[in-house]
């Protein structure tokens, strides 16, 4: 019984986890009606970034965020402003396959520059430090933390989405684009904002890849599904549907890592497809789309 | 009155047709005066042809685009392996069968990624591939993670005709499929798909079957994808789940259709000679030709759409592979043929 809590536990946190990869992409998926394959490798690259600041600036792991997080923020307005703005339109494949260009560019860049080497990033006792919960379980910290960023991020971004001028424009781009373009938003500019905060967030969850496990420069597809994954399940264009998709993802996983340690990504690929083909829009579809 | 003739043929693609099956004609006996590193180096040339000649037909013709077309090079692969090294068939017979067993698993997992569409439906293709890729590395059966070694099939087959055999089949692939789906796009079948891809709804409603014609292009993708992909795993003689079920099979694809032009014959073909110039040339350097492949992939995106048969065909009217009509004046001798108002020749060469 123990057991059978304590794994699920775990997959909720770890869902955590997912909930940051996914919300980034859940951003573009239900602004820019995009889908950004290089997603994963953004979020990798940003675990890198946090590697070499730790390494080369001898910060805390924790603070590397000062200057991942920016430096992500910069990228991704760039990325989308000159490279992807000029390739949207009502065509999917023209992004798609720019994002998927990129998204090799960024693997090999980073297997030239880093090797095909596991690092990782020591963040000191919060690694292995627990809380326990009587009984036999016990809750890691960092897990707990992680957990507690997905939920704070997302509750941060809903309410920027629902109480301010930059979220009425996302909304307002995300419900008819010719429209709010005729009301005076500047698309490409708003776009890359959007971008921006997305790989924001996603600089947050490199961080944490990186703290958490070890990482290598061919790990970002692997990201970019899960993410997929998450959003799909929890519906489009609802960030609290991409935080349970984040969990429901998790806990398939952690169920099937109990299981047998080969089944855990294939178990989360099995609840992905049950639910695609049980709930196609999602659990907690908000925006309709093709 | 001086008539009108409809056609397909140009006087440039007869003569590309000619040339070509010159050449075709040329490379058949190349196992009598070439060797086996040069025989390799066209088998791949082919069979990259094939590969995204079925990417091509999925992507550039039926608007379905999927990142997840190495789904079928493995399971072409694992057909291979169960059939000739568990179930005894000759490995050469292997080859067409896979392309069989790719089809009709294509049928229902077809079911479960049209339920997404667009972007999504990308991805999705994707995750099965993953899932295939799992499932198979948790058959110990099979040799689970590490796969199995197919050298046993093929050792009893004479070394020189191993090699021809195999290079016949690659060149049989890369120009049959090539020339298959010509054929597919100037029938009915393919008139429909290109009016699926323009706009599904509008096609729709002028009696297309949608689904039935997008479900008939899949398949038969993945059959071609199968039946390559047992060609190229008699080649490497190793099976194992990550290499079969590698993304990079369809970043290879992907890449090759981009660059020499999605949504035409010609470009593939193109794409593929950009391909093996640029890892001749950076062969020193790693991985940076994948790099600079896909920055020319990116920058192709960009700046020409249509990739580089796409710029060339729109510039210089030209193509080889004609699909279109076109209608021009008859000659007088024509008229008097054909007394009729129009002369339709749908010839192709």
């Amino acid at each position: 019984m123990a057991a059978a809590i304590d794994t699920i536990l775990q997959g909720v946190l770890l869902g955590g986890l997912y909930a940051l990869f996914a919300t980034g992409l859940s951003l573009s998926f239900g602004i820019m009606r995009m889908v950004n394959v290089a997603h994963g490798d953004l979020i990798i690259l940003a675990s890198y970034l946090a590697w070499v600041t730790v390494a080369t600036l001898g910060m805390n792991a924790f603070a590397a965020a000062l200057v991942v997080v920016p430096a992500m923020t910069v990228v991704g307005y760039g990325l989308q402003r000159y490279v992807l703005n000029p390739v949207l339109s009502d065509d999917p494949l023209p992004p798609l396959l720019v994002t998927f260009g990129l998204s090799v560019i960024i693997q090999n860049l980073l297997l030239e520059g880093f090797s095909a080497d596991a690092r990782g990033i020591d963040a000191g006792v919060i690694e292995t430090a627990s809380l326990a919960l009587g009984g036999d379980l016990a809750v890691g910290w960092l897990p707990l933390l992680v957990f507690a960023s997905a939920v704070a991020v997302i509750a941060g971004l809903e309410l920027l989405l629902s109480r301010t001028p930059l979220g009425r424009a996302f909304r307002a781009t995300s419900d008819d684009q010719t429209v709010a373009q005729l009301m005076g938003i500047d698309n490409r500019h708003l776009y890359a904002v959007a971008m921006a905060l997305a790989c924001a967030v996603t600089g947050i969850a490199g961080i944490y890849l990186a703290i958490r496990t070890t990482f290598g420069p061919m790990m970002g597809p692997s990201q970019l599904l899960f993410a997929f994954e998450a959003v799909i399940i929890g519906g489009m264009g609802s960030l609290w549907g991409t935080l349970a998709g984040g969990v429901l993802l998790g806990v398939s996983q952690s169920i099937g890592f109990r299981l047998d340690p080969g089944w855990g990504i294939l178990t989360g690929h099995l609840a992905f497809l049950a639910v695609l083909v049980m709930r196609p829009q999602g659990l907690f579809a908000r925006t309709r789309d093709a | 009155m001086k008539g009108t003739v409809v056609e397909r043929a140009t006087p440039l693609s007869r003569g590309f047709w000619l040339v070509a099956t010159l050449l075709i004609l040329v490379l058949a006996a190349a196992p009598w005066w070439l060797g086996r590193g040069e025989l390799r180096l066209i088998a791949e040339f082919a069979y990259l042809i094939a590969l995204a000649q079925m990417w091509n037909l999925l992507a550039g013709y039926g608007g379905m685009i999927s990142i997840g077309q190495h789904a079928y090079v493995g399971i072409g692969a694992y057909a291979l392996l169960i059939l000739s090294l568990h179930a005894g068939v000759h490995p050469f017979l292997a080859v067409p069968v896979a392309g069989l067993v790719a089809a009709v698993m294509a049928a229902p997992l077809s079911r479960l990624v049209f339920v997404l569409k667009g972007p999504y439906f990308a991805i999705g293709t994707w995750v099965v591939a993953d899932v295939l890729r799992l499932v198979m590395a948790n058959v110990p059966a099979l040799g689970g993670g590490s796969g199995e070694s197919l050298t046993s099939v093929i050792v009893g087959v004479p070394a020189w005709e191993r090699e021809a055999v195999i290079y016949w089949m690659a060149l049989a692939a890369g120009v049959g499929l090539t020339m298959g789906m010509y054929l597919f796009l100037t029938f009915r079948h393919g008139l429909a798909l290109t009016a699926i891809r323009d706009s599904e709804a509008a096609s729709a409603s002028l009696g297309v079957e949608v689904d039935r014609v997008k479900l008939l292009v899949y398949v038969a993708s993945a059959a071609g994808l199968g039946l390559v992909g047992a060609l190229i795993y008699l080649i490497k003689l190793r099976i194992s789940p990550d290499a079969a079920f590698s993304i990079e099979w369809t970043v290879l694809m992907i890449f090759i259709v981009t660059i020499g032009g999605i949504g035409t014959i010609e470009g593939p073909i193109v794409g593929t000679a950009v391909y093996f110039l640029l890892r001749y040339l950076l062969a020193d350097f790693g991985t940076w030709y994948l790099v600079v492949l896909g920055a020319v992939a990116v920058v192709v995106m960009l700046k020409a759409p249509k990739g580089i048969w796409g710029w060339v065909a729109h510039r210089y009217d030209l193509h080889l592979f004609p699909t279109r009509r076109r209608m021009r004046l008859g000659t007088k001798a024509e008229a008097a043929a054909a007394p009729a108002l129009d002369t339709v020749a749908n010839g192709a060469g």
